[in-house]
């Protein structure tokens, strides 16, 4: 079971995230939870298996998963909490957060800070708007990357892709690699969406058609299926009549771009950049909500890895920094409370730096009446702090206690200070 | 032999110049369209003797996943490739994986070895 | 040679099917219920506006306009029995400009005639102040306060299950091949999955009835004509019209409607294109343009940046006059027990409103039946009550704390756009008419039907499914066996 509370709360462990948890980690953050929806640390990272990571920020040429186990390591080693296989339902813009798990049930916890870094969601068919018929075999690229490299089971034989982006490109390579035919890959763009690289050493190397300027007219078949119609467009990115090529296939890619994902944000209150889709951050990637940081593909979709564990980094110290002022804040306050006869105590809390500057007064109403001389007594526990003398005292008449300047030292040492109004 | 121009795009890094490459068969007179040295040396390699970083796959028994993702500790020959995956899709390894372990030594007597990209622990 | 006898046998499994069968489940009959999918509602049923019209658009002494209002009067009862979700909004024909204006008069015309209770005429500003989305063209608008809205997929699985729960047999990718006949009596029905013996035969084959009847001689001159209808549903996060906004009807179809499902979602359409093919569910440019110029007229705020579906349903559309004399509509619904066959109820031709006019239609069998001298005897034991199963997404966080201490699978999200948890499928996999699908899935959570699309939940739920069923995950389907998700192993390349 999770605590009640944390430093820092980090939502997502992909790139961003477990770079985020490092960070705050190394910044002084004494307690770090990742929740991850997934049974284990990484990511995305964990099924993009192709090389290609790391080249900037580790100076290795690295594959994801081994980009991803360099920081899972650390995770474990600076004895980061873990969330694992679980969901965040709410998150308040006082960084209140409801997540469950089938292993932890329904849990409530506090973060000082929170991290965002859920990374991002496909596009699907309909924002691409696909005509033609609904049956199996229509799969976001991400989806069958996972159950190629993660699952093990290949989603069809024959493939047709939709979009030049880098993880298109690259499942062409991988389906060939596992002995899949993949019959296209189709580009609505006059030019490329992903890495030339990735177009040499994912496409040319394997013989693999690149068609620009061309889009899926619609997708035949009713139960899997059967083919797509392919066509050019034009300028406009409107089909040109008598281009149309029906490509027998039994699987359709798509690859049309990532978009963040932020309604967990966007519960918090977090104001989203609509160029974007993901939240205003500052130079420390702290959002509009104070305490809630944002880093990786959840704030702008990125092309390097790398460049989003740098994110990470950013936002998880200054997550820290921030977490770690809360706690000293924290630590500064006293709590006042009502103690015997006592129905309430105005403020709730104090700051102990305050009596430097003044005599602090307490307002206060007492539960029942007392028709003879009393003690109105603040307490730290069995010491007396301060206390005032009154003839009697009516809930119907507010009672007021100062605590004087002179008390600074007893109140330093004190949680919380209880105030009592009793017969003398 | 007669002088040639061939067009490389180079795969060194993201940039992926397009390299005009002069040659008399394997040698190598010329070479345009580099931003950096290291596309001459890309030059040379891809026409004498092109190889390719792997990744793929390997079966793994009672993991968390039935797969372990793999990689070739350097680029091996590109005509080898497809050779090397139906090696590889007779591999069978038995949890739990560590990073960097062998799963394959001396691949085709290329003299490289495919290591597992990460840990896969028992399920 | 018949595997097993039923006193009656139903074909399809829509909501007619469903309704008519769970009526029926009622009496001291052997009951068998054969479909041709791999899931109840996959026709007409499955693909519509889910409206429960109040009655103010069929003509006057049809049978269609009987029984729409007499259906719409029985689904409060429908749905307090069998737990899915309705709600009695209200609907709005709206008039944009003047000259759409008299259009209302002759709809109310009609509801007063049909005997549609609860209209009102609105004027333009009192439209514009119940919907601000609304085109400020608005001129007025017919308010019928008994329009309601449903989940029609919830709607047929609840009532398929409650008659299956009463003793009903389902049998799920069985599909009608002819019938069995002694003399002019059907005594039997022969399927793809064995012949059955019956002593009435109940057509409820939606796009396929005019070919079940003419099997059996009835009506050569019937036929059903699909009327595809495209559709868009827009992200719910993004846009909510919590109205159910009609435009004035055309010769051929209700209109265009801006519309909402009881998720929330947005959804407009449909357009009206007549086909042959009875399976040509696809989406055109065409189509879709015309739904969008047509949802534009009755809201021009709609932004496609906020569709996240698109889909298409067919209407079984027919060609039967009516048979109340003066009454000149060539386009009505067959509900008979013809006299030149015997033991076969005949239903043709039930488009919408289909869905509003099922349950009177059950009880319009069942008097028919009993007019043929059919003795119904009533069960002791008739359960009427289905109850519905924990939805996650609807429960306050105390009954999710309980849900989940109670069964940890309810803790884990297996949906994350609509927090579709893994115990809500496993329990659809374990219902009395068990979930085997993916779409099938989808259909009774609303999982895979946000922002998504599936792209997450999907290797999830196979898994599941695959599970549950006792099956590889190769033999998991969307919705059917011809529609498997999976093609092999990764690393068993043939040859």
């Amino acid at each position: 079971m999770p605590k009640d509370i944390y430093d820092v709360v980090v939502i997502g462990s992909g790139p961003a995230g477990l770079a985020a948890a490092i960070e705050a980690r190394k910044t002084g953050a004494e307690d770090v939870l990742i929740i991850e929806r997934d049974k284990e640390l990484g990511g995305i990272l964990l099924q993009c298996i192709h090389n290609g990571f790391g080249v900037e920020i580790l100076k290795e040429d690295l594959t994801g998963p081994t980009y991803a186990q360099r920081y899972i390591d650390e995770i474990e080693q600076l004895g980061v909490e873990l969330l694992l296989d679980a969901f965040v339902l709410d998150l308040s813009p006082s960084r209140h957060i409801y997540a469950i798990s089938q292993w932890s049930g329904f849990a409530e916890l506090d973060a000082r800070a929170v991290v965002l870094s859920m990374g991002a969601r496909e596009r699907t068919r309909a924002q691409i708007r696909l005509r033609g018929t609904r049956p199996a075999g229509v799969y976001t690229a991400g989806t069958a990357q996972r159950f190629t490299n993660v699952e093990g089971y290949l989603p069809g034989k024959r493939f047709v892709i939709l979009g030049s982006g880098d993880i298109g490109m690259i499942m062409a390579r991988r389906l060939t690699f596992e002995g899949a035919k993949v019959e296209r890959v189709l580009e609505i763009m006059p030019f490329l969406t992903g890495l030339t690289r990735n177009y040499v050493q994912c496409l040319l190397d394997f013989d693999i058609p690149l068609q620009l300027r061309h889009t899926v007219k619609r997708i035949l078949g009713n139960q899997r299926v059967e083919a797509v119609e392919a066509v050019q467009v034009d300028e406009k990115w409107q089909p040109i009549k008598g281009t149309e090529e029906v490509i027998p296939c039994d699987t359709l890619l798509l690859s049309v771009g990532l978009i963040p994902e932020n309604e967990v944000s966007k519960k918090a209150s977090v104001v989203l950049d609509p160029v974007t889709g993901g939240p205003f951050v500052d130079e420390g990637m702290q959002t509009n909500v104070p305490g809630i940081f944002a880093a990786g593909n959840v704030v702008h979709i990125y092309d390097l890895v790398d460049w989003v564990t740098e994110a990470g980094i950013v936002a998880g110290r200054a997550a820290a920094k921030f977490a770690i002022a809360e706690r000293k804040r924290a630590a500064r306050q006293v709590q006042l409370k009502a103690g015997e006869n006592v129905r309430y105590v105005v403020p709730h809390v104090m700051d102990k730096e305050a009596l430097a500057e003044e005599d602090q007064k307490l307002r206060m109403r007492v539960v029942n009446p007392i028709e003879q001389k009393v003690w109105v007594q603040v307490m730290d526990g069995e010491d007396l702090v301060a206390r005032k003398g009154q003839r009697y005292a009516r809930p119907g008449e507010m009672v007021t206690v100062k605590i004087p300047q002179n008390a600074y030292d007893a109140v330093q040492k004190a949680d919380a200070l209880t105030v009592n109004v009793v017969p003398r | 032999m007669a002088e040639e121009t061939t067009k490389i795009i180079c795969i060194t890094c993201p940039m992926g110049c397009t390299l005009e490459v002069t040659h008399d068969g394997d040698t190598i007179t010329k070479v345009d369209g580099e931003e950096c040295k290291r596309g001459k040396e890309y030059a040379q390699a891809e026409l004498t003797d092109p190889r390719r970083m792997v990744t793929s796959t390997a079966k793994v028994k009672g993991g968390l996943h039935p797969l372990v993702p793999v990689y070739t500790a350097a680029p091996i020959p590109k005509p080898l490739i497809f050779e090397l995956l139906a090696t590889l899709r007779k591999v069978e390894l038995q949890a739990p994986v560590k990073e960097g372990q062998v799963v394959l030594e001396n691949a085709l007597d290329t003299g490289i070895d495919i290591l597992a990209s990460r840990n896969m622990p028992a399920a | 040679m018949a595997q097993k006898n039923y006193d009656v046998v139903v074909i399809g499994a829509g909501v007619v099917g469903s309704v008519v069968a769970r009526f029926l489940s009622r009496y001291k009959l052997d009951i068998l219920v054969i479909e041709k999918e791999a899931d109840v509602c996959m026709g007409a049923s499955a693909a519509n506006t889910a409206i429960v019209h109040a009655g103010y658009d069929p003509v006057p002494g049809s049978l269609k306009a009987v029984m729409n209002v007499a259906g719409n009067a029985m689904w409060d009862t429908l749905a307090g029995e069998l737990n899915f979700p309705f709600e009695r909004r209200g609907d709005y024909v709206v008039a944009i400009g003047e000259e759409e204006l008299p259009a209302l008069d002759v709809l109310w015309e009609r509801g007063v005639k049909n005997g549609v209770p609860g209209m009102l005429m609105l004027s333009g500003a009192e439209v514009r102040r119940r919907e601000p989305n609304i085109n400020p063209e608005v001129s007025g608008a017919l308010w019928a306060s008994t329009g309601g809205i449903c989940d029609p997929f919830a709607v047929v699985v609840a009532a398929a299950e409650n008659a299956v729960m009463n003793g009903v047999t389902l049998m799920l990718d069985t599909a009608f091949e002819d019938f069995v006949m002694e003399g002019t009596r059907i005594v039997g029905v022969k399927t793809n999955r064995g012949t059955f013996g019956c002593r009435w035969l109940i057509n409820s084959a939606g796009l396929y009835s005019d070919i079940v009847m003419h099997k059996v001689g009835i009506r050569p001159e019937f036929k059903i004509t699909p009327r595809k209808g495209e559709y868009y549903v827009f992200d719910r996060a993004e846009i909510t019209i919590n109205q159910v906004l009609f435009p004035v009807p055309s010769p051929v179809s209700k209109g265009i409607l801006v519309t909402t499902t009881v998720h929330g979602n947005t959804i407009i359409g449909p357009n009206a294109q007549e086909i042959e093919d009875k399976e040509d569910r696809s989406v055109t440019q065409a189509g879709l343009d015309e739904v969008w110029d047509g949802a534009q007229k009755l809201v021009p705020k709609l932004d496609l940046r906020h569709v996240i579906a698109v889909f298409a349903g067919l209407r079984p559309g027919g060609n039967a006059p009516c048979e109340t004399p003066g009454v000149d509509y060539g386009k009505d619904y067959i509900i008979e027990i013809p006299d030149k066959v015997q033991g076969f109820v005949n239903l043709g031709g039930i488009e919408s409103p289909g869905l509003t006019s099922a349950p009177a239609i059950a009880k319009r069998v069942i008097d028919l039946l009993q007019d043929a001298g059919e003795k119904l005897e009533e069960k002791a034991d008739w359960d009427p009550i289905r109850t519905a199963r924990p939805r996650f997404r609807d429960m306050a966080p105390e009954e999710q704390k309980i849900l989940i201490r109670n069964d940890p699978r309810y803790g884990r999200i297996v949906c994350r756009c609509e927090y579709v948890t893994e115990g809500e499928i496993v329990a659809e996999i374990d219902a009395p008419i068990p979930a085997r699908t993916y779409d099938a899935i989808k259909r009774r959570t609303w999982l895979g039907t946000g922002r998504c699309q599936g792209g997450f939940d999907t290797p999830r739920v196979v898994e599941i499914l695959a599970r549950e069923l006792g099956v590889s995950m190769l033999d998991v389907t969307k919705k059917g066996s011809a529609a498997t998700m999976l093609a092999r192993r990764t690393k068993d390349v043939e040859g």
